[in-house]
């Protein structure tokens, strides 16, 4: 179990709490983590990632146990604190503008 | 008694405003989508239940959202607006070319006779349509490959379409404005399209009467005369007698004829409303003063309308969404403001009264009239 937290906008949009778990088969990594979490909310499709590329949107950004992961590869295992849900995965709107 | 349903879209959030058919006292509803930027909202003329809402974020992005109870409820439906084929170029700020990029849906136009059925008018410039209530969208290409857009540049504001006008009498016939393009019709019902913009002048591009390249802000049309057009153009008042064929000018003594919205009486095809900007570096009314201009003679005479309107110390701004009439009998015009305030007058423009002052930057109003 992964936990995640959403920033504001997201939350009201996925219509949740600060912080949801995902279930991730095998490895977590930020792809796996970031495929359930559109799954389980269908509405945040396309507003954490480009739909069609996958990439991070560019306002957008990923931190996990004090450590901006926003750069890694998505493939790349998390933290185990987070993938044991010790710690939670971080999607943060960049501070831009007030 | 019918009532009247308001559509606010802000910088951020949407808002609903309700009221019997006297629109002397007023519900207000919302905000909807706290927090996100609402570009426009608009009702079903075929459902008036089926709303349809653009919500859309620097950070995060496109999001559509749909109600099927008048805005009480609302589900997030297709966000995805991939551009058909080959993206190609647009001109860019600086001259260059720069690769078509979906930013976000500045504009819905709900069909006139199916609710399942909206069109979106995009920025970077493209319209796409929905045949399923939202769920998906598709792109009708023959406008942004035009011959003509490679030689398109984004306006201030980005390179958007923002005003879809579909004709009552011929559902080939579809009209689009893009700034700073210009004017576009279909006579094909969105397949192909050309320029309609003989007839217009600007001075900010090299060549002044071009066949694209007008920074278009609005058109309006009155359904019972749909080969009638008007327009508000970066500057300059314009008005259409053949459908878009040929465009003079009608600004006459308006005291500028910069602005953004323009729209036309429910039951007068000849009385026009825009609110005159002070320039295109202001971005405010002239000399503090909130005036609404009407001409009951389809342009060229105009009169101010100021009676509910601060007429001093006022420096906001009326974008080019946030103008609608609704049909009832006197027919009821409004207009919201940067500044927050939602402007109604329930006798077509003779007196105003706030409906509400002190919400974000009003970007988009319309008005539903139910039974």
């Amino acid at each position: 179990m992964i936990r995640v937290v959403l920033p504001h906008n997201l939350r009201t949009l996925a219509g949740v709490g600060r912080e949801v778990q995902v279930e991730v088969a095998g490895t977590a990594t930020q792809r796996s983590v970031l495929d359930a979490l559109e799954a389980d909310y269908p509405p945040l499709r396309g507003t954490i990632r480009d739909v069609a590329t996958q990439r991070r949107r560019p306002l957008v950004r990923f931190f996990a146990c004090e450590e901006d992961l926003s750069d890694e590869s998505p493939d790349s295992p998390l933290p185990d604190a987070v993938a044991a849900g010790n710690e939670p995965y971080l999607i943060i709107g960049a501070m831009a503008g007030g | 008694m019918s009532t009247v349903r308001v559509l606010v879209g802000t910088r951020k959030g949407a808002f609903t405003l309700t009221s019997d058919g006297k629109r002397e006292r007023w519900e207000v509803g919302g905000p909807h989508f706290a927090g996100w930027e609402i570009y426009h909202l608009k009702g079903s003329p075929a459902d008036p239940n089926r709303l349809y809402a653009s919500q859309s974020s620097s950070w995060f992005g496109q999001v559509l959202q749909r109600s099927d109870d008048g805005g009480n409820t609302w589900e997030a439906v297709g966000n995805q607006f991939q551009y058909d084929g080959v993206t190609g170029t647009h001109k860019w700020y600086d001259g260059s070319q720069h690769p078509w990029e979906f930013a976000r849906v500045w504009h819905l136009e709900p069909s006139l006779d199916d609710p399942d059925i909206v069109y979106a008018g995009v920025e970077d410039a493209a319209m796409f349509r929905t045949v399923d209530g939202g769920q998906t969208w598709r792109e009708f290409s023959g406008l942004r490959t035009h011959d003509t857009g490679p030689s398109w540049q984004p306006g201030a504001g980005g390179l958007c379409l923002h005003t879809i006008v579909l004709d009552p009498s011929n559902p080939e016939r579809i009209f689009a404005a893009i700034s700073a393009a210009g004017a576009f019709r279909s006579d094909d019902a969105g397949n192909s399209w050309r320029p309609v913009n003989r007839g217009l002048r600007s001075e900010g591009i090299p060549d002044p009467d071009a066949e694209v390249g007008h920074c278009v802000h609005r058109l309006a049309m009155h359904p019972s005369r749909p080969n009638v057009l008007f327009m508000q153009k970066h500057w300059d008042v314009m008005r259409s007698d053949d459908a878009g064929e040929s465009w003079r000018e009608i600004s006459g003594d308006l005291p500028t004829d910069f602005g953004f919205a323009i729209d036309v009486h429910a039951h007068e095809p000849d009385t026009v409303y825009v609110v005159p900007i002070t320039s295109d570096s202001h971005h405010f009314v002239p000399d503090g003063k909130l005036r609404v201009y009407r001409s009951r003679a389809g342009g060229d005479e105009w009169e101010p309308l100021t009676k509910g309107l601060p007429q001093s110390n006022c420096y906001v701004n009326v974008l080019r969404d946030a103008m609608a009439t609704d049909s009832l009998d006197s027919c009821g015009v409004y207009f919201g403001t940067s500044g927050g305030q939602v402007y109604a007058s329930a006798d077509a423009g003779d007196s105003w009264a706030p409906i509400v002052r002190d919400l974000p930057a009003v970007l988009s109003v319309e008005v539903q009239t139910l039974p």
